[in-house]
């Protein structure tokens, strides 16, 4: 058997954490956003059908950006987690910080674990009803959560587009306004891979019974947005 | 349960494989010896077709023996927005089976991004009745009515189900449960293929009414308590339940109508 060279664990760990991050910085931006009717998702992606954002039950969502296979593996498994807890309990008793904990575990225990890190960061999103907070998780490729408010930029430049949410944000935007908001953030974004892409743009929406998840179509987009949003 | 992250790879979209994978113990059908005590039966459940899709309605008795188990039970349900399902038989395992059902077509269309085509969920349904077999011969028997506006051919279309999955298409109406050979002979004399949404609400409201007038199981509208059917529409807008007002209005014209023909 041979003995595998020893590696201190802080080079090992800073080594997998800048391969991650490089791979999560070279991607499309995504956005999310709090209304006052609910959570915006707005991200750059040239697909119709491979979604960043997605319903995970009926008052959340997940988002993220990254590699397509490793998320979209982490998307399913939440949605059967999700699907499994409220029909063994109830509806209600579905909430997105266990779900959040779970991808929180799964990532944490693959970033110390496996060979290669995932290249994924993701967002489980969640709009509050009865005068209940929405909830914003933000899970990094290390399993790292961090607790959310008001606004959130992942992905390619996300320090600039994090800025750029910061000085523009106000929390009684209306969808119009959250959404010219992130569009525009966007677009002032010193181009990299963050050019003119078409947009993915969903909602979480508050006042929608059950199932408050709602994609908005091409043309509600360049409507809302006021400018063509490809 | 099994963590869905940790547990065994799935490529299934299908909610019940999800459950069998990571959480059988909810699957679980353990059939022991021995005959089953009375349990509430749902009896009578009916569905149409009109011009612009289906309409499926329910009577709200319950019954347990001789005994009236419950007065306003509900036996039809959305499946998702485009498909309603209906119940007779024994009331646990096919308001179990419903749920199911709705996790189901949920679930397949988050996991895939789309929904399931109106053909694929009334297959789905037939292997959950088919999967119920063993409880069915031990007399809990679950037959379901299934019906949907299907948005590839833009036609309300009907499917029975018999107790080992078998899955039929019904070209025009259905009735099934204690009631429904009365329920459908009442359709037989009433329906016309191009009724409008108004007229097939009346006309099932009918049908359940003679149904209830010849089969003891099935419960009439109770203007007393205020308990009407449920019925519902299923067309290109979607699932709509039938408000109560309406279905008042529904049931004291005909009961009016029946009063003037027997005085």
């Amino acid at each position: 058997m041979s003995v595998p060279f020893y590696v201190p664990p802080e080079q090992l760990t800073k080594e997998k954490a800048e391969f991650a991050r490089k791979g999560i910085a070279r991607g499309r931006p995504l956005i999310v956003l709090e209304y006052d009717g609910g959570i915006l998702f707005v991200a750059e992606n040239p697909s119709t059908h491979l979604h960043k954002v997605a319903e995970l039950y009926d008052r959340i969502a997940f988002c993220a950006v990254g590699r397509f296979s490793e998320f979209e593996n982490l998307r399913q498994a939440g949605v059967r987690l999700a699907d499994i807890r409220g029909y063994a309990y109830g509806r209600e008793d579905v909430t997105s910080r266990s779900i959040a904990n779970a991808y929180s575990q799964t990532l944490g225990q693959i970033f110390v674990q496996e060979f290669k890190p995932y290249e994924v960061e993701l967002c489980v999103a969640e709009v509050g009803t009865d005068g209940a907070p929405n909830a914003m998780y933000h899970v990094v490729f290390d399993g790292n959560v961090f607790d959310r408010k008001g606004w959130l930029a992942m992905g390619g430049q996300s320090d600039e587009l994090n800025t750029g949410l910061q000085r523009g944000y106000d929390e009684d935007m209306e969808l119009d306004a959250a959404l010219q908001l992130a569009v525009r953030v966007l677009r002032e974004a010193p181009a990299g891979e963050a050019g003119n892409s078409r947009l993915e743009v969903a909602v979480l929406e508050r006042d929608r019974p059950r199932r408050s998840f709602r994609r908005l179509t091409q043309e509600d987009v360049e409507s809302r947005a006021g400018e063509p949003a490809s | 349960m099994r963590n869905p992250f940790e547990g065994p790879k799935l490529f299934s979209p299908s909610f019940v494989d999800a459950l069998r994978a990571y959480a059988p113990e909810l699957l679980e059908l353990k059939t022991a010896g021995g005959t089953v005590p009375e349990v509430p039966h749902g009896t009578t459940v009916a569905a149409l077709r009109f011009a612009d899709g289906v309409a499926m309605g329910g009577d709200r008795r319950a019954t347990e023996g001789m005994n009236i188990a419950q007065r306003d039970i509900e036996k039809v349900f959305p499946a998702d927005d485009f498909s309603a399902v209906a119940i007779a038989g024994a009331a646990g395992p096919a308001i179990e089976m419903v749920r199911l059902f709705q996790t189901e077509l949920e679930h397949y269309e988050k996991i895939e991004g789309f929904p399931l085509s109106l053909e694929g969920k009334a297959n789905k349904l037939g292997q959950m009745v088919r999967g119920n077999l063993p409880l069915a011969m031990q007399g809990l028997v679950v037959v379901p009515l299934f019906c949907g506006y299907d948005t590839r051919r833009q036609a309300g279309r009907i499917f029975r189900y018999d107790v080992t999955g078998g899955r039929w298409e019904d070209a025009d109406f259905h009735a099934t449960g204690s009631g429904g050979r009365d329920a459908r002979g009442s359709l037989k004399k009433r329906w016309r293929p191009d009724i409008d949404g108004d007229t097939a609400v009346e006309v099932l409201v009918e049908a359940l009414y003679d149904a209830a007038d010849e089969d003891a199981a099935t419960g009439g509208p109770d203007l007393v308590r205020g308990i009407f059917p449920v019925v519902a529409t299923v067309t290109a807008q979607g699932y709509r339940r039938v408000p109560d007002d309406e279905l008042r209005k529904a049931a004291e014209r005909l009961v009016a109508a029946r009063a003037q023909e027997a005085s």
